[in-house]
């Protein structure tokens, strides 16, 4: 069994907010749909489908067709808190991660990672292969030149099901055609303040693209962060579903940024829901996973408005990943009950703010 | 300030608490809060049964298949067996095969979801290549070039121009 040292730094890249517009768009992700030829899809699925799409994929590990430094994750050999990880990091999805109260795993459910290329495999979800690329910014273009790169690669070694009338052919058929999904997790606090979103949120389903929660399908918009996705695979190519997605995320980064202008020149408002998010952050003993989330946001807007000189946006994406429940208790080295997980997550807040102490100063003029 | 909100009560979990469980054993009152993932895990909460997002609106719009084409039921996949009722059940279907032994429901229904049933992205080659196929696809490499190149993406385009090179002296040596 291994354990959390396994997955120490995988999938931590767009951490970095190293991307364009990335005080607002946290990652972009693109993941393609792919199935294996002759094998029957997971709900269908006999022991030995599994089982052979499996051994094809370890079958290509080192070889050419995939980029170097990859490395084959089985999710039955890893211990739980390793895979809580995986999904805190977006990496996993929780049909991979095992339902049910021990969270058992299929046994040949994987996990590929290449870190070099920001680029990974989820191996027997709802189809037999998820590739996807999670990188900074809004970076559409980048994030599919790299899963188009590792699609080219495994394609070629692998038969794809494949249909010349309908295309890739996936589980579901709302993923038929190029299976390609372009997503985006952006924070849009001040088109929430200034009461536009209603109308920007309506806009975006106009166009073909979908909006949820942080935490996908039916979640709730917590901390004003919002995932925006194409909504149809099929009947355009890949690079017009992603050009479209890119154009229509800049268009609301756009907005959000005009409406960010309306709030600076609101005067005390804003800077007063600003600094308050950051006290409360600064100071509070015990916070839930949500309240932590709606206090970044006030933070975040802060940081990005030059009102809060630091902490820098990188320092607030690693709070929002490290501060979840499985990274919390890797921190700990122990697993934490509800309550402590509250104290610990505000402690080591209070920590993370307290070593970027010294910068964040205010007018003291009366 | 908002009290911090009630979590779940079950180890290891994070959730926020979204169902309140209170039971009565032996006279004694016994309140437990959990989330919506652990309540489905002790078998409470019959909202999951009633099936994801995307199972509900397959079923609605497959159902209007159903309608429009009275006793026209597709025959069960040849390969994996799935029938169009199973199908319409779940939002899932069972094997690639599906796609044509559901045949004209099957391309309704894509047309309904995507307003088109033709692929017109990526050409796959399988990994044993025909010449006929081949073509098919540099046309499809070439067309996406130009895209780049027009698009002023260089990087893009430089790694199609490799990819059609790949494939090219085979065919005009």
């Amino acid at each position: 069994m291994k354990d959390s040292g396994a997955v120490r730094d995988l999938g931590l890249g767009w951490l970095d907010a190293s991307g364009p517009d990335a005080d607002i768009v946290l990652s972009t992700r693109v993941r393609l749909a792919r199935n294996l030829q002759g094998h029957r899809y997971l709900s269908r699925a006999r022991a030995g489908d599994r089982q052979a799409v499996y051994d094809r994929i370890e079958g290509i590990v080192g070889t050419p067709v995939l980029p170097g430094g990859t490395e084959l994750l089985r999710m039955a050999e890893l211990d739980a808190r390793a895979r809580r990880i995986l999904l805190e990091r977006r990496l996993i999805s929780r049909d991979l991660l095992g339902r049910g109260d021990g969270g058992t795993p299929h046994p040949c459910g994987a996990l590929l990672v290449c870190s070099d290329e920001a680029v990974s495999i989820m191996i027997n979800e709802e189809d037999h292969l998820r590739l996807q690329s999670l990188v900074s910014g809004l970076s559409a273009m980048e994030a599919w030149s790299r899963v188009d790169r590792l699609d080219e690669g495994i394609g070629g070694g692998l038969p794809f099901a494949y249909h010349r009338e309908f295309g890739y052919l996936t589980s579901c058929p709302t993923n038929a055609g190029t299976g390609l999904r372009a997503s985006a997790l952006v924070h849009l606090p001040a088109l929430v303040l200034t009461k536009e979103i209603a109308r920007v949120l309506e806009g975006i389903d106009q166009v073909g693209l979908t909006h949820r929660g942080l935490d996908g399908e039916g979640s709730d918009f917590v901390g004003n962060f919002f995932q925006i996705s194409n909504q149809t695979t099929l009947g355009r190519s890949e690079e017009d579903l992603v050009e479209h997605f890119g154009r229509t995320v800049s268009a609301v980064i756009a907005k959000e940024r005009r409406a960010r202008e309306i709030l600076r020149g609101a005067g005390p408002r804003t800077e007063d829901l600003i600094w308050r998010a950051y006290g409360l952050l600064r100071h509070s003993r015990l916070l839930t996973y949500r309240d932590l989330m709606e206090l970044l946001s006030g933070v975040r807007l802060g940081v990005s408005l030059g009102l809060l000189p630091s902490p820098g946006v990188d320092l607030l994406n690693r709070v929002v990943v490290f501060s979840q429940a499985a990274h919390l208790a890797e921190a700990a080295g122990r697993e934490l009950s509800g309550a402590e997980r509250q104290a610990h997550r505000a402690e080591y807040v209070r920590r993370v703010l307290e070593r970027e102490r010294g910068s964040p100063t205010t007018d003291t003029r009366p | 300030m908002s009290e911090p909100d009630r979590v779940c009560d079950r180890p290891n979990c994070e959730n926020a608490a979204s169902v309140h469980l209170t039971q009565v054993v032996d006279n004694k009152m016994s309140d437990e809060y959990l989330c919506g993932d652990c309540a489905e895990a002790k078998g409470i909460g019959a909202v999951a049964a009633e099936g994801s997002p995307v199972a509900n609106l397959m079923a609605q719009l497959a159902e209007g298949d159903a309608e429009g084409q009275p006793g026209a039921a597709p025959e069960p996949c040849a390969f994996c067996g799935l029938t169009f009722d199973g199908f319409r059940e779940t939002g899932r279907l069972g094997c690639p095969l599906c796609y044509t032994s559901f045949g004209s429901g099957m391309r309704r229904l894509l047309g309904r979801i995507h307003g088109s049933t033709r692929h017109v992205g990526k050409v796959y080659l399988p990994p044993d290549p025909h010449a006929t196929r081949a073509d098919r696809r540099l046309d499809d490499l070439r067309r996406r070039l130009r895209r780049a190149v027009d698009s002023e993406d260089f990087e893009r385009a430089a790694v199609l121009r490799d990819r059609i090179r790949e494939i090219e002296p085979a065919e005009s040596p």
